[in-house]
């Protein structure tokens, strides 16, 4: 079960820098094209698990894309690349009980029960955008709470420069696991830094109620500065390592797929220039809004990446 | 029995009626606003997989002469054409107006990166020539070269696989059936042509 926890710090109130600049953008191009845009509305459900949690730092004061869209627009490849399809399928995972292994260079190996992680690390939500390297992006308000909280608790060593995420494999219920594709199971990476970084989330719900199947219930990782593909699904293994892990989406396609991928409109992508996204839920007439390097968290992160040249290491 | 003239000109119509209810279907759904969280994607992948598909079916009815001696396919080459070349030109409009928004500085930007926009770019250049010629007047006028010119759809439905084949991610299954069926429609075509002129060498 849930323990409900008070946040002592309203950091909440406080409107950092990029949020306001980020929330000023929106106004004008709000203005701009107000005729005919179907403004999706502020705020989280009132109802739900998670109905009352506290608002976390870094949340933005954008206009959240409605959880329809959130919920039925999903890129799930262990259950089928079309997005609709993996809404449906994702239903026959059973997420009750999870547990997470944790391996690697810790003092505190071992196997955790989802529920025990929980009670330990109490959520909030943060409203979060979401950049997809496809070039489309949304505004979602998560329930989750920082990854470095959870992390610091298995004690990783100073060996551990690197964390790897690898989601479930059951090619039983997740069919998309039978053909190829991608080499299941899907994994994932994260500089230690970056994993330790605040605004990297730990993901178990969303619009105040537990994740659907299709976003990747029980546990999922969020890294709003990044391209989705980095945020994994159903996480069952965490491990931290010495060295850069080799990931799913690059692994397919170097050339395509960095390990960083970290948003950027200076460095196209074969299929997608990535200078524009595509604003899920305004009107068809809206134009794209034009992408913000490190998705809008630049003040945050930029200086994770100030000896790496973003070019080469995208 | 195969049916008279009236006959044939009824049947035409339903054939039409029915290549048109997919766009009808479309709009119907992005009037109720029923073509989920990203539309315009959903349209222009929609007309998209329609061209594919008329362009599918116009190439499949010379082998479909061929393989059953009939030459009724034929009396549907000219439309089938030209309902693919009706959904490539949606599919293409919803891209410059919908996507783009008609930006002529989103387009310098995203077309040239993107080698699957510009092997559709191509395509689109390919089927144009066909549409305009499609009258009986400029089948007559052109001759000998219009066959030469309209056999430039052969081009048009590779470089139709190619633009789906670059623009997937990983799940190669859809371009595979296209480029399946290309390659049938294609390959009989090359058959009939090796089995021509090995006669014609014979005597």
């Amino acid at each position: 079960m849930l323990i409900k926890t008070k946040s002592n710090i309203l950091s909440s109130e406080i409107t950092d820098r990029v949020v306001f600049e980020s929330r000023r953008e929106f106004i004008k191009s709000a203005t701009v094209l107000s005729a005919g845009v179907l403004l999706p509305k502020l705020g989280h459900a009132e109802t739900g698990e998670y109905a009352d949690v506290p608002v976390g730092p870094y949340s933005a004061k954008l206009p959240v894309t409605g959880r329809e869209d959130v919920a039925s627009y999903t890129n799930y490849y262990e259950f089928s690349s079309n997005k609709k399809d993996s809404t449906v399928l994702a239903r026959a995972l059973k997420t009750k009980p999870w547990s997470v292994e944790v391996t690697g260079e810790v003092e505190k190996p071992g196997v955790y029960n989802l529920e025990d992680i929980l009670k330990d690390n109490p959520v909030q939500e943060r409203i979060y955008r979401f950049r997809c390297v496809e070039a489309w992006s949304m505004v979602v308000p998560w329930i989750g709470f920082p990854l470095g909280d959870m992390l610091k608790r298995f004690k990783p060593t100073s060996k551990a420069k690197f964390v790897e995420f690898t989601t479930l494999y059951n090619p039983e219920v997740m069919i998309g696991q039978r053909s190829g594709g991608l080499d299941w199971p899907y994994v994932e990476g994260l500089s230690i830094d970056e994993a330790m970084h605040p605004l990297t989330m730990m993901v178990t719900g969303m619009y105040g109620d537990e994740l659907p199947n299709q976003n990747g219930a029980p546990l999922r990782l969020i890294v709003p500065w990044k391209y989705g593909f980095k945020s994994i699904k159903a996480i069952v293994k965490i491990r931290f390592i010495a060295y850069m892990p080799e990931t799913a989406w690059h692994k397919s396609a170097p050339n395509e797929y960095g390990f960083y991928a970290n948003v950027n409109p200076e460095v196209p992508h074969p299929r997608w220039s990535q200078s524009r996204e595509r604003v899920l839920g305004s009107s068809i007439f809206t134009p794209k809004r034009d992408t913000e390097k490190f998705n809008g968290y630049g003040a945050e992160v930029a200086a994770l990446y100030s000896n790496i040249d973003l070019q080469q290491y995208f | 029995m195969l049916p008279g003239k009236k006959g044939w000109a009824a049947i035409k119509i339903i054939v039409f009626l029915l290549s048109l209810a997919p766009f009808g279907l479309l709009l119907k759904d992005a009037v109720n606003d029923q073509l989920g969280a990203n539309p315009i994607e959903a349209l222009h992948f929609g007309f998209g997989d329609w061209a594919l598909r008329f362009l599918c079916i116009g190439l499949a009815l010379s082998p479909g002469k061929t393989i059953t001696g009939q030459s009724w396919p034929m009396r549907f080459r000219r439309m089938m054409g030209l309902f693919a070349f009706f959904y490539a030109s949606l599919h293409l409009l919803v891209f410059i107006v919908l996507d783009l928004s008609l930006s002529w500085e989103a387009f310098k930007d995203e077309v040239p990166k993107s080698p699957y926009i510009l092997m559709g770019l191509l395509t689109y250049l390919l089927l144009f020539p066909l549409a305009v010629t499609s009258t009986k007047k400029m089948q007559k006028r052109l001759g000998r070269s219009w066959i030469k010119l309209h056999q430039l759809v052969y081009v048009a439905g590779l470089t139709a696989v190619v633009h789906y084949f670059w623009l997937v991610k990983s799940d190669y299954t859809e371009p595979l059936i296209y480029a399946a069926a290309i390659g049938v429609v294609l390959g009989i075509r090359v058959v009939v042509y090796c089995r021509k002129t090995a006669k014609v060498s014979v005597s």
